[in-house]
C-alpha cells in the first residue's frame, strides 16, 4: 500500500515538522476559503452572500498568514504567494473534507459545520503556542472561527428542523461528508515532532469534544448522526480526491499565467 | 397609527411578494455610552439570524461594539401628513431651547 514516493515524502516531512504542520493548518483554511468564495455572487439572498464572503475572506486571511510562517520555517525563500499558487496538488496538506465541492447550500453548510467545530478546538490548542506569531494568529482565528461555528451550526438547525426538503438535503450532505471527518483527528509523527517545535496541536485529543459539539447540534436539528464507516484519508500526505486538482487549476491560473504580476 | 399599520402590512405583503424574508431594522452602537443609531436594514427569518446578518452587513469593519435588531413592522412612524401639526409649532418657541445658559468651559457632550 505504501509506495516509495510516499515513504520518501513522509521522511522529508519528519525532517521539517514545523513546515509540514504549518502547511496542514494553512492549507485547510486556504482551500476551504477558496471553496466558500465560489459562492460569492451566488448566495441564496444578499445577506447570506455577504456572510459567506466574509467567512471565505477570514479563512483565506488565516491561510495567507500561516503560509507566510510556513515559508519562513522552510527557509527556502518561498512566500505565501509562492506556496499558494506554485505548489501542485501533491504538495497540498489539507484534509480531504475541505476540498469537497460546494454541492448545494446544505452541502456547503454541512462541510463548514463539521470543519468549524474542529477548527475552534484546534485553535484553542494552538493559541498556547510558544511561537509568538503563531499564537497571535491562533488567538485571532479562534474569534473568527467561533463566529463561523455560530453561523454554520445555526444553519444546520434551520435546515435540519426546517422543511422536509431542507431536512433531506442536510441529512444527505452529512451522510456524504461524514467519511471525511476521521482524517481531522489522525495523529502522526509529524504532529508529535511539531509539538516539540511550537505547534501544540494534538488532533486525536480533540475528537471526543468535537463529537459532543456536533452531536448536540444534530440532535436539536432532528438529524441522524451518520454511522462511522471506513474513513477516507490521505490529504495530510498529499494524496487528494480529484476535486482538489480542478479547484487548484482555477485558483492558480492567473498567478501562473502572469508570474510576478502586480496590480 | 394607521400609517404604522399600513406600513407593517405592506412590509409583510412585500415579504410574500418578493420572496424575501421579513425585514429588520439594525441599530449600531459605536462606543461605550454612545447611543445606538439606525444603520440600515436586513432580511432574516428570525431574530438570531437578523443579528448575524446585521453583524455581517453593518459591523464587519469594526463599526460597532453592540447591535440591536428590531422587526421593521414594530416601528411606528409619523407620516408626511403629520409634519405640520407635529413639528411646525416648535419653530417659533425659542424659549423651549436651553440656549440662554452659558456652558461652562471644558464641558463636553452637551
Amino acid at each position: 500500500m505504501t509506495t516509495i514516493p510516499v515513504a520518501g515524502a513522509r521522511e522529508a516531512a519528519i525532517e521539517r515538522p514545523l513546515f509540514e504542520a504549518l502547511l496542514r493548518l494553512a492549507d485547510d483554511r486556504l482551500v476551504l476559503g477558496h471553496r466558500v468564495s465560489e459562492w460569492c455572487g451566488h448566495g441564496p439572498i444578499l445577506e447570506e452572500d455577504i456572510a459567506l464572503s466574509n467567512i471565505a475572506l477570514d479563512l483565506i486571511g488565516q491561510g495567507s498568514a500561516l503560509l507566510r510562517l510556513a515559508g519562513e520555517a522552510e527557509g527556502r525563500g518561498r512566500d505565501e504567494d509562492a506556496l499558494a499558487y506554485f505548489r501542485d496538488e501533491t504538495g497540498f496538506r489539507n484534509a480531504l473534507l475541505v476540498e469537497q465541492p460546494n454541492g448545494d447550500f446544505a452541502s456547503t453548510i454541512a462541510r463548514q459545520f463539521l470543519f468549524d467545530a474542529y477548527s475552534v478546538l484546534a485553535w484553542d490548542q494552538v493559541q498556547a503556542s510558544t511561537h509568538q506569531h503563531l499564537a497571535g494568529i491562533a488567538a485571532k482565528a479562534l474569534k473568527e472561527d467561533k463566529y463561523h461555528w455560530r453561523h454554520s451550526s445555526d444553519w444546520m438547525l434551520r435546515l435540519g428542523d426546517g422543511t422536509a426538503e431542507s431536512h433531506a438535503r442536510a441529512q444527505r450532505a452529512l451522510d456524504e461528508l461524514w467519511r471525511f471527518t476521521g482524517e481531522l483527528f489522525e495523529g502522526d509523527a509529524v504532529d508529535a515532532a511539531a509539538r516539540g517545535g511550537g505547534v501544540p496541536l494534538d488532533p486525536p485529543a480533540l475528537e471526543a469534544r468535537w463529537r459532543s459539539m456536533v452531536v448536540d447540534v444534530l440532535e436539536r436539528a432532528t438529524l441522524r448522526v451518520p454511522a462511522d464507516g471506513p474513513s477516507t484519508r490521505g490529504g495530510r500526505k498529499g494524496r487528494h480526491t480529484e476535486a482538489l486538482g480542478h479547484m487548484l487549476s482555477e485558483m492558480q491560473i492567473v498567478a501562473r499565467s502572469h508570474p510576478g504580476a502586480t496590480w | 397609527m394607521s400609517a404604522a399599520g399600513a406600513g407593517g402590512s405592506a412590509a409583510a405583503k412585500g415579504a410574500a411578494e418578493d420572496g424575501q424574508w421579513p425585514l429588520w431594522e439594525v441599530f449600531t452602537q459605536g462606543a461605550q455610552g454612545a447611543p445606538h443609531e439606525h444603520a440600515g436594514s436586513v432580511h432574516a427569518a428570525d431574530a438570531e439570524q437578523a443579528l448575524q446578518n446585521a453583524r455581517d452587513v453593518y459591523a464587519r469593519r469594526g463599526e460597532a461594539i453592540s447591535l440591536w435588531v428590531v422587526p421593521s413592522s414594530a416601528i411606528v412612524a409619523s407620516t408626511p401628513g403629520d409634519a405640520g401639526p407635529f413639528f411646525d409649532p416648535g419653530n417659533d418657541k425659542a424659549y423651549r431651547h436651553p440656549q440662554f445658559y452659558k456652558v461652562p468651559r471644558g464641558v463636553k457632550g452637551l
